[in-house]
Order: C-alpha cells, then structure tokens, then sequence
C-alpha cells in the first residue's frame, strides 16, 4: 500500500435498493483478511422506489471516500447516465470519482476484493473492468 | 421581438411555462411511457420540473446562462430516470454556453441549445432516428434560425415522427419490433420545451 492506509471506495449504484445493498453485502462477504474496503449501496429513489437518486449517489461517494478515490459501479440506464452527469459536473463527487464499465455484480466484486488488496484507484478500475472478460460459455 | 435580447426574467418565465406545461401533459408523458418504458416519465418530468421552479423563484439567477445551470443542476438531482441526466446536461451546457451575458440573442441560444444537444447525445449515445428526445431537439434547434414558433412546431412534428421508428437506446430498445407505432415519450416532453419558448415569446 506504497507506506500509507488509505482505501479505495466503492459505490455499488442500482435501480433497487435491495439489489445494491445485496450486491455490497455478496462483494464485502468474498473480501479475504485485507483492509477493511467501505462499500456505500445507492439503490432506487430516497422513498424507496425503483429509480436512481443523484442525491444518494453523491452522499455514498462522500461517505466512502478515504482520500484515496472512489470507485462507482451502475447498473444501466438512468443509472450509467445519472453518475456520467454527476462526474461532469465536477463539485458533486469526490475529485477521484471513477465511473467503472464493468458488469455489475462481477465489477463490483473484483472492485470490492482489489481494493482490500491494496490496489489504487486505477488498478481497482482496470480490475473491475477486466470481469467483462470471463466469459460464462 | 427578435432584436431584442432575452434577459433573464425571460429565462425564468421560459421554465416556469415548461414546468406548465409538463404538469399539464404528465399524464399524456406517463401513458406514453407505459407503452414503451416503465411508466414514469411524466411524474418524474413534473417532479424536476416542479423542483426548478421552486429553486428559481426563491433564488432567481442574474444571467440567462445561470438560469439554465440552476435548471439543469435541478433536473439532474430530482428527477429519478434517464431524463434527470438528459435534460440536466442539455440545459446546463446551454446555459454554460451563454456565459456571463446579461441578455441573449435567439442566435446565441440556439448557439447554446445546439451545444446541448450535442453533449445529450455524447452521455446518451443516441443518433437521429433512435426515437429518443433528440428526434425532437435537433429539428427544433435547427428552426429556431426560423422563429421560435417554427421551433416549436418542428419540435412538435419531430416528436411525432418517432412513431414508426424502432427504438435504438434505454428500455424501449429491449422491446425490439413492438416499440414501433408509439410515439417517444422523451421527444413529446422535448417539444413541451421548445412550446414553453414560442408561448413566453408572444
């Protein structure tokens, strides 16, 4: 970890909440002995509907962010276009905010696990980005 | 009228006749959605919308170009589905686009609206002939070369032509063969737009 503690943060950003907060849940569970990673979930509407909120999508960032860059993974749509507006506008992430293209549940794993191993935000990306590779047949 | 420059009373007006006339339309955008999307374009449009009006009328912006970032910033955090980011991002770069000027000219908002269109179609990747929003803002920037009611009936006529188009982006696109034949909710919300701009103008 190149002398220092700081972790890379992941957002896991899905039309329901139930989904990303299950899909935090399965990546932090295959996480070995390496540092604690905070994972946010930003899942649907604050009231709790299918949709994606710019607004949850912003505080999870600033939650988990350690300095070290946040990493955010979408699921599609409104989602994918939501953080891509955020990411332009430049005041609403954290300066390191990266949008990942990568599936989601396997991104978000690969994200999750590279970053308790110490990797720094461009190899967490590169990881999460790598899992459009295993292919399934 | 077209020499004169619009100052940004003009632009508030321009959103609060938008927010109108969303409000107005959101059941016609909700039923048009629920044929080809999920149902919510017309509660999420009148959600943003609704929420831009607030902002605008507590804190009304100096500048024409501020008016649009308040706009689109509001947009983008309220609305809740694919059109929150859209129509944020064409609002905010028009608005960007029209700088510090205390009034614009309708060459240098169509200047800004293009500006617009372009960046909603880098975020969302939809060409002409998708049927999305951006079969009813291009010939609606385009016209308002014309006047703005020329816009706003291009707009209109742009809409209606998504009809026989197969959709190319977003959910719609899932569907295949049977998004053919309904009218693009996106591009009927993209002409209230360009409606709002002809009815404040008169």
């Amino acid at each position: 970890m190149s002398g220092e503690d700081r972790v890379v943060g992941v957002v896991l950003v899905s039309h329901s909440k139930a989904v990303a907060e299950a899909v935090a849940e399965l990546a932090v569970g295959l996480t070995g002995d390496g540092p604690k990673v905070p994972v946010a979930a930003a899942g649907g509407t604050p009231d709790g509907g299918l949709g994606t909120s710019a607004e949850l999508i912003a505080s999870a960032a600033r939650e988990v962010d350690r300095g070290a860059g946040v990493a955010l993974l979408v699921d599609l749509g409104s989602a994918v276009l939501t953080v891509k507006a955020l990411i332009a506008e430049g005041d609403e992430l954290p300066a390191d905010a990266r949008l990942v293209d990568a599936p989601f549940v396997e991104g978000a794993v690969a994200a999750v696990v590279s970053a308790s191993a110490g990797a720094n935000l461009a190899a967490v990306v590169a990881t999460a980005e790598e899992a459009y590779g295993y292919r399934k047949r | 009228m077209v020499d004169t420059g619009f100052d940004a009373g003009f632009f508030v007006r321009w959103m609060v006749a938008a927010a109108g006339l969303v409000e107005q339309e959101a059941g016609r955008l909700t039923e048009l959605d629920s044929a080809i999307g999920d149902a919510d374009h017309g509660t999420n449009m009148q959600r943003g919308f609704a929420a831009v009006v607030k902002t605008l009328e507590s804190e009304p912006p100096a500048t024409p170009g501020a008016v649009l970032v308040t706009a689109g910033r509001q947009l983008i955090s309220t609305v809740g589905g694919a059109s929150g980011p859209l129509y944020g991002t064409l609002l905010r770069r028009a608005g960007k686009s029209l700088g510090e000027a205390s009034e614009v000219t309708v060459a240098e908002l169509q200047a800004g609206l293009r500006a617009g269109v372009e960046s909603v179609r880098e975020l969302g990747g939809a060409a002409p002939g998708d049927k999305t929003m951006v079969d009813a803002l291009l010939p609606g920037v385009e016209a308002l070369g014309t006047s703005l009611d020329a816009a706003a009936g291009a707009a209109e006529e742009g809409a209606l032509a998504t009809v026989p188009m197969r959709a190319q982006k977003g959910r719609a696109s899932y569907l295949g063969e049977r998004s053919i034949g309904h009218q693009d909710p996106g591009a009927t919300s993209s002409a209230l737009l360009f409606a709002a701009l002809a009815e404040v103008a008169r």
